[in-house]
This record gives C-alpha cells, structure tokens and sequence, in this order.
C-alpha cells in the first residue's frame, strides 16, 4: 500500500526561475530598519561628521565659518584644556571604581540574599530614577553642607584627612571639592552598574556555589573562581554603562564643585553654549568621543566581551 | 496490510486523502537535508517517520505542513497540489515539538484559535467537545504554563484536531515527557487516532514509539528512507544493517556465501555452518561472496555445552564462553564471546534458569535458521547503533 | 567564645550590611528631597532647613513656569517615547527576523548611541541644527529625544522578541493565521512586555533628559531645565514637591500592578 522509490537525484540543481517566488518579500527586513536606520543616520551620524568638519573650519560668528582643515584647533584645545580632560577621566574612572565596591554587594544581596524582598529592593534601586535627576544633585548640595552631620562624622572618623592627603578633599569641607564630584557622579549612575550586575548574578546558578562548597572552596575561594568570573559580562557592562557617562558628565561637577574641578563636559557646553567657539567645542568634544571609542573598544577586547547589544 | 479508513466525506466526494511526496527534496546551501524520495501515506493510516536526529525526518514533516519549501519535487494531499501553498492555506494540522501553545491565551482560546482564524464566530460548543476528548474540560480557563506536561501535549492535540484537519502531523510530540507518561499518552494517542480516523504522520526518533503506535514505519537515515513498512516487518526483517541496529538489537555476523540449496542459503562463519531462507536475504547471493548474517538477540537459546547433544538437529549453532550476565527481571541479557563475534547479544526469558549459566562458562547459542536475515556486506555493521552515534554519525539536518 | 558569635554573624551577613549600606546611600538624596519638601527656607535656596510648613504642597504650582515646563517635558516624552517606541520595535524585529546584508554596521550605529557621552550627542546635533538653519525649540528637542531613546528600545524589544519560540508563529501559521493575522494575535502580544520596557525605558530618559536637552532646546524650558536653572538663581520648594510626587506615584504604581499580578496568579493558580 505505501509504496516507495527513491527518486533518482536530478542531474542538475533547477533553474532558479523554475524556483518559486519565496513568500516572504525579501525587502521587508529593508522597510522595517528604513525609518529607525534613517532617523539615526541623519540625526546621530551626521552630526558627527558635521561636528568633525567644523572642528577643522576657522571664521567667526559675524562673518561665518569656513573648513580650512585648521587641524591647529585639535593641538590649541588640548593644549589649553588638558587639566579639565585629565579630571574627567580620574573623577569618572573613580566614580566607576566606587559604583563597583558599592554596586557589587547590593546586586549579590538582592540576587542571593534577599529572598520575598528581592523585588522590594528591587524597586528601591529603580524608583529614584523617576525623581529629576537634578532635584536629585541638589539634594546632595543639603548632605554635604559644611558642618553637616554627614561632613562631621567623615571628619571625625579621619576620612576626611586621608581625602585631604590624596587632594580630594581641601580643610573640613566637602562640596565644591573633587570628593564632592566623585560622590555626586558615583551615586547619579550607581544604577547603571547594579542593574547589569544584578542580571549576570541571577543568571548564576545556585547550585554552583553548593558545588564550589562540596569541593572545598571557602566562601571567599567560591567567590573568587566562581560567582566572580561568571559575572564579568555585568562586570563589563555595568562600568562602561558608568563610564562613559560619567565622563562626559558636567552637571555633578557644575552643581557640587568649583571652578577648580571643572571637567571636560563643562568645557564643551560653555564653549558651545556661552563662549560660541564652535571650532575649539568640536574638537573637544570630538576628541573625548574619540577617547572614550578607544578605550572602550580596548576594554571590551580585553575583557573578551563582544555582544553588549 | 494497513486498511484504509473512508470517511463519510470523502466517500461524498470520491476524492481520496492520500498524502503524496514526488521526488521532494530538501537541500540548504550545500548540504542535503533530504534526498529526493517517492512517500505515500495512506488516508486514515498512523504512519510513522523514524530516525535520529538530524536524519531529515522533521524538515519532511515540515515541508507537509508548509512551514519548510522543498527545493524540488511536489506535495500532494488528495487530489490538491500544496507545494507552494503557505502553511495557512493548508488543510494540515501540526502538533510541535514542545507543542508552541500560546502562553498568552488560556486554553480554550488557545483550542478555539484555528476556529476563528476560519471566521467561525460560535466556537463554544465545538471546543468543548474537544476539550472532553483529550479530557480537559476542567482546563479551559487555565493559562498552558499551569498545565503538566502531558496536559500540554493533549491541548496541543486538541489545537490541531479541533480544525478537522486531513492529516495531522505530530513533530515528535511525546520528546518532553517522562517514560510513564509517555506510554500513557502513546496509548492516548492512538485512541484518539482511532476514533477520529484523521491521517497520522508522526516524527520520532524513539524505535519503541513508533512500533507501538504506527501501522506503516518509515525508517529515516541521513535524508533517506532506508526501509518502509509494518513494524513487525521491519523489526523481523530489516534489510539495511542500519534497520537491523536501530530498531532494536542484531548481532551480525560476516560470513561467505557456500551453497544455495533450494530456499536456503547456507554461509560459513569462521567454523560455524548457518542456514538462512532466500527470501530474507537482500544482498546478492553470489557464492563465494561476502554476506552479513543477522540474528536477534531473543530469538537465541543458550545451552550449557555439556548437554549440547540435547540441541535438536536443524538449529543454527555457535558456541562461545559466556562474559557477563545481567539480571532485568522478565529476562537475563547475556554477552557471549564466541569465534565468529566477540559481543554475541542473547536475552533470556527467565523461566527455567541454569545455574550453570554464570560467567566464563562454556555455551552453544542455537536458533531456528527461519529466524536469520541476510544484509549486504558492504555497509558498516555499526550503522544505527550507540557507536555510530557517537563517532558523529549525526547529522545536522533536521532542526 | 561569647565574641565568636557575634563575629560569626558578622562575617555571614557582611554583604548583607554592605549591600543594605549602599541601598541607603541611594534613597538617602530622596529622603532628603522628600523633607525639604516640607521646609519653608529664609533665602532663594532651599539647602538648609528652617521651619515645618505644607505651604508647597498647597500650592504645588505657585512658582512661574514650573508647571509650564513640567506639562512641556511631558508632552516631549510621550511624543518621544511614541516616536522611539514604533520606530525601535520594527527595527529589533528585522534585526532577529531577517536575514540581510550590513547588519554588522547596523548593530554598530544602533549600539554607538548608547557608548557615547551625552555632551558629545547634545553638541553634535546643535552643529547640525546650525548649519541647516533650524529654529530651536519643541521640534529638535523632540527629535533628539527619539534618537536616543531609540537604541534602549532596540535592545529591550529584541531581547524579547530573541527569547520567543519561532515555533508559536508558525503554529499560528499552521492554524490558519495569515503573516498579518499572526503577528496582530501572537507576535504582537508575546513582545508585548518587551515593548512595554523599552517603551517605560524611553519614557523615562526622555523626561529626566538635560544634558542634550540643553544643546537643542533654544529658549524652550523642559523641566529639568527649569531645575537648573533654578539652582542658578535660587530653588523653590516645589521642585522638591514635585519630585517627591513623582516618586511615590511611581512606587505606588509599581506595588499596584504587582498586586494585581499577584491576585491574578493567586486566583488562576
């Protein structure tokens, strides 16, 4: 009743207009990016290479500007602004570091400790979010106000002196110091990193650590060669989601330091908004993008960690 | 052998339902999924696609239901050409793998989905008849997440059937289960093949499975159909070694043609003289020409080698020292190395053990020479088996 | 031996300390807000606290232009978070449906937007807008919203949709749901809470959003804007009172609807 033969294989492969048309439209991948793709090209792309041109023109607001591939601008910028570059990378690289020591035992807490309040806490760390920000920053202007309770416990348990002997800190204050800065940019993206930390420490198996325990691995040893290692990817993301913004970053630093503790976001935004050097802006602010490119792209090739997307 | 169940409807119409594959292929790039092959399913038959993983069984179920286009050949159900026809358009219905319920619908709209897809606005009374038939009344308003397993399977049965479907297709629909279960739905399912008479086509990779459930097998190897047919014939008599090892155990043997003496062939293995019919013999009988001689492991007898003048005349005879013996309850496995094979397979009933029969002892295996096949000695004798799996004999077709 | 315990516990729930340490560190600035928000200040600034009052909070509006600003930041994020919202969700799509050329540099331009300072896009996209001339204000500060809030989209909605058995659309396919029928009743539902995530994502960028706001806005005034300004020339109670609101809504919101789930499990389960 059923039968079967085995076809002999066709001699050649058929004529692709013998094939069927293919039922899905081959250019709706094409419709469906058009808009989005587009959008970004024009209005993240372009303004780059916008922004990379008028680094390189020379002219004035009254009588216009023209590209005269005045690469100068690039030397004169980092000549006159280098203090403000360096600060942004040690206030952010600081800041990052911060979030790391801070983030990291809260992610854990909530990944393996909290039980029923995971998702409370949970909570807890997204809901100042829909606070502004800013409103946010200002609240730090009250806490550390000099002679504040939170500046005398600092300086009556020493901090404040060590601060002092690493130039973080300057007598018995606080705001308008460097500390003030970091602080401020440490708590503003301390999210960033505890919500990727949180993602690759649920993923981790439980069990994993009762195994590292069965094989004689202390608590710290279990941390150290398992939890810690399987956690790089939120490692990774978390401070260069810190990073990056932190960086480039001059609200903290507008809003808690001094004139002294400028960073390079400052600089960019009061050249273009005040000053109106387009010229000098643009480079600066095409030299930190280019900075931050490079070190990102080296971190993540360091790290081994491709696929952030 | 299979008899064809016709239903009232296509008695009405004269047209019969038969599922026609023609030389239908499938290649991606430049690998071959499925060889070009010639199928029919009967209408009404439970027919069953076996193979490992990756053999092409699935991307065949597949390309029934439209959700894969053959890159040659054509796809016939009844008298209709559906080739090209998308997956909607079809009068088939597929019971997947893990069976894709909608996690966000509840059961019953999960049933009712084909129902108004087809503009038919009163669906209550229809999916609660069917609800009944897979016995899940009590189910409609649960989400498919607070099912069991089997619960599942049996909405995703219902989901397909409920559309009257002329086959429905089954893409190893039984995977996720746990052996008792799974049983109890193999039992589950042909009730509910029987009653409703709807074609079956079931894809599985389980030999057990498909021999309980199935009126026509076909067994599937790397894009081909190696052989077709009731189960009990190919499990009596396989014609590929790969037959002979998947469904079940074979011990093979390589043996050189002798004589031909009428219905019988008679081979020589190292010392031992075989007898075996013509008939189930599908390599060429050439004398002096290598065959492989295959007999399965619970049609031997084990006889101690002291009363081997207690075996009757007319039995195929080898003897060989027993290597390990193990107790499964309704029979003892034992492993015999003998001249001709080094690991000779032989599953005991326990009815009257000899003591006797302990390792290292000394044994004639004899079996009743009707009970032996004869396969071509040019393939490897390790196709289909453990071994075969494991030094990659799978393939990546299927997905 | 009567101190072992106590260190013993000590080590056991150092984490626990540290991490309870740094929750502290994060709500201490709303705790902060929330108070002030009951203070009535003796100068421009309210930094220091003088004396209770729920003056602001009878008049949350009492200040000129904070409500003005904080209607206008709304209206841009919900434009933007619809904006980015459609436009991000038929790109995560094509990027796990389809099978097409440049992808690599489309992934790129879709991830750069998240690894690049925000100053750097804010002044960027201020050259672009000069040189073609356009008028600053609603308009630009909408467009720039949408560009950023774009690729959190993307990566929320195709996380999702990359999670989803393909074999659930093919079963719609199977029971007679065509390509449009199929994705209206199972794509479309089962993305849905990816959607809903860059959507709420998007949302809140774009309403907390300064640093770009400030490049494009011209002479408009977002809410955030109007904070910072405020910090120039002297903050008024109601941005306290503001925030605040808006803090407790957002907790209140979020304990509702996992209430709800919770009900809603507790009955079906």
């Amino acid at each position: 009743m059923s039968t079967l033969t085995e076809a002999p294989p066709p001699l050649a492969p058929a004529p692709a207009a013998e094939r069927p048309p293919r039922r899905r439209g081959r250019r709706t991948p094409y419709w469906l990016l058009l808009p989005g793709i587009l959008w970004l090209l024009v209005f993240f792309a372009l303004p780059l290479v916008y922004q990379a041109s008028t680094s390189v023109q020379t002219g004035s607001l009254e009588e216009g500007y023209k590209v005269t591939w005045h690469f100068a601008a690039y030397w004169d910028a980092l000549h006159a602004y280098w203090p403000q570059f360096l600060r942004s990378v040690l206030y952010a690289g600081s800041a990052t570091v911060l979030c790391l020591v801070l983030g990291y035992p809260l992610a854990y807490l909530i990944a393996f400790r909290a039980g029923r309040w995971r998702n409370l806490v949970m909570i807890l760390v997204v809901a100042p979010f829909f606070t502004s920000f800013l409103i946010r920053t200002l609240a730090w202007k009250t806490i550390l106000a000099d002679g504040g309770p939170v500046v005398g416990a600092l300086d009556s348990l020493h901090v404040l002196s060590v601060t002092n002997w690493l130039g973080m800190t300057d007598g018995h204050r606080v705001l308008a110091t460097p500390l003030a800065v970091v602080c401020g940019l440490t708590y503003n993206f301390l999210p960033f990193m505890i919500l990727p930390l949180y993602t690759s420490l649920e993923r981790i198996d439980g069990r994993l650590h009762e195994a590292a325990g069965d094989l004689y691995a202390t608590p710290l040893t279990t941390f150290r060669r398992v939890t810690f290692p399987l956690s790089m990817p939120g490692v990774v993301s978390g401070t260069l989601l810190t990073f990056i913004p932190a960086s480039g970053d001059y609200v903290n630093s507008e809003l808690l330091g001094s004139t002294n503790t400028q960073m390079i976001g400052n600089v960019i935004q009061s050249q273009f908004l005040r000053i109106l050097d387009y010229p000098t802006a643009a480079a600066l602010s095409f030299l930190l993008m280019a900075a931050i490119l490079i070190m990102v792209t080296l971190y993540i090739r360091r790290s081994g960690t491709e696929d952030l997307v | 052998m299979t008899t064809t169940t016709t239903t009232a409807a296509t008695r009405r119409t004269g047209e019969r339902g038969d599922v026609r594959l023609t030389g239908i292929g499938k290649t991606y790039g430049s690998f071959t999924a499925v060889h070009p092959l010639d199928l029919t399913v009967p209408e009404g038959s439970f027919f069953a696609l076996l193979g490992a993983s990756g053999c092409g069984k699935t991307t065949t179920l597949r390309m029934i239901a439209g959700l894969e286009e053959p890159s040659s050949g054509t796809v016939h159900l009844g008298e209709q050409e559906v080739t090209h026809l998308p997956p909607y358009k079809r009068p088939v219905n597929t019971v997947f793998q893990s069976y894709a319920l909608f996690p966000h619908l509840d059961i019953f709209e999960n049933v009712a989905f084909g129902l108004r897809r087809r503009g038919i606005r009163s669906v209550k009374k229809q999916v609660g008849e069917m609800l009944d038939l897979v016995q899940l009344g009590e189910q409609a308003r649960k989400k498919p997440h607070q099912l069991s397993g089997g619960q599942q399977q049996r909405v995703a049965v219902a989901r397909a059937l409920i559309n009257h479907p002329k086959v429905l297709l089954l893409d190893e629909p039984l995977g996720a289960l746990d052996l008792k279960l799974r049983r109890q739905m193999q039992l589950e399912l042909k009730r509910i093949q029987t009653e409703v008479g709807i074609t079956f086509v079931h894809v599985t990779h389980d030999q057990e499975e498909a021999m309980t459930m199935a009126d026509t097998v076909a067994v599937m190897n790397a894009g081909r159909v190696e052989q077709l047919g009731p189960p009990t014939d190919l499990y009596e008599n396989p014609r590929t070694t790969f037959v002979a090892n998947f469904l079940g155990t074979s011990n093979l043997l390589t043996a050189r043609t002798d004589s031909v003496t009428g219905e019988d062939l008679v081979v020589e293995a190292g010392a031992c003289t075989l007898v075996l019919p013509r008939a189930r013999c599908s390599a060429p009988t050439t004398t002096g020409g290598e065959v492989l001689v295959g007999v399965r492991p619970e049609k031997i007898s084990l006889t101690h080698a002291e009363d081997a003048d207690t075996i009757p005349d007319g039995r195929n005879r080898v003897t060989g020292r027993i290597t390990s013996a193990g107790f499964i309850g309704v029979s003892t496995q034992y492993v015999v190395d003998s001249p001709v094979c080094p690991d000779f397979e032989v599953y005991a009933q326990n009815i009257d053990r000899d003591p006797r029969l302990v390792p290292g002892a000394e044994v004639v295996l004899h079996w009743n020479p009707a009970h032996t096949f004869g396969l071509d000695a040019a393939q490897s004798p390790l196709a289909g088996t453990a071994e075969d799996a494991a030094a990659g004999g799978e393939g990546t077709g299927a997905r | 031996m009567p101190l072992k315990t106590p260190l013993r516990w000590l080590r056991r729930n150092l984490v626990v300390l540290a991490g309870l340490f740094t929750l502290g560190y994060l709500l201490l600035p709303n705790v902060v807000v929330t108070v002030f928000s009951f203070n009535r200040p003796r100068g421009r600034y309210n930094y220091a606290w003088q004396e209770f009052s729920t003056e602001a909070w009878r008049q949350p509006c009492g200040v000129a232009g904070m409500c003005g600003s904080l209607s206008l930041s709304l209206q841009i994020a919900v434009w933007a978070t619809l904006g980015a919202t459609v436009l991000g969700t038929m790109i995560a799509f094509a990027l796990v449906r389809y099978r097409f050329r440049a992808r690599g540099p489309i992934n790129s331009l879709i991830f750069l937007p998240m690894a690049m300072p925000e100053v750097v896009m804010g002044a960027s996209l201020l050259t672009l807008f000069l040189n073609m001339g356009a008028q600053l204000g609603f308009w630009t500060v909408l467009i720039a919203h949408i560009m950023f809030c774009l690729s959190f989209v993307v990566t929320a909605v195709k996380a999702r949709v990359m999670s989803m058995d393909p074999r659930l659309e093919q079963a719609a396919q199977d029971l007679y749901a065509g390509p449009a029928q199929t994705f209206l009743r199972v794509t479309l539902p089962i993305a849905a809470p990816g959607i809903a995530a860059g959507a709420l994502l998007a949302f809140a960028l774009s309403f907390d959003d300064f640093i770009i706001t400030n490049f494009n806005a011209g002479s408009t005034v977002t809410f955030p804007m109007f904070v910072w300004g405020s910090a120039q020339r002297g903050t008024p109670v109601q941005i306290n009172v503001i925030g605040t609101a808006m803090f407790l809504l957002a907790v209140v919101c979020v304990l509702g609807a996992m209430a709800v789930g919770n009900r809603r499990r507790r009955r079906t389960g």
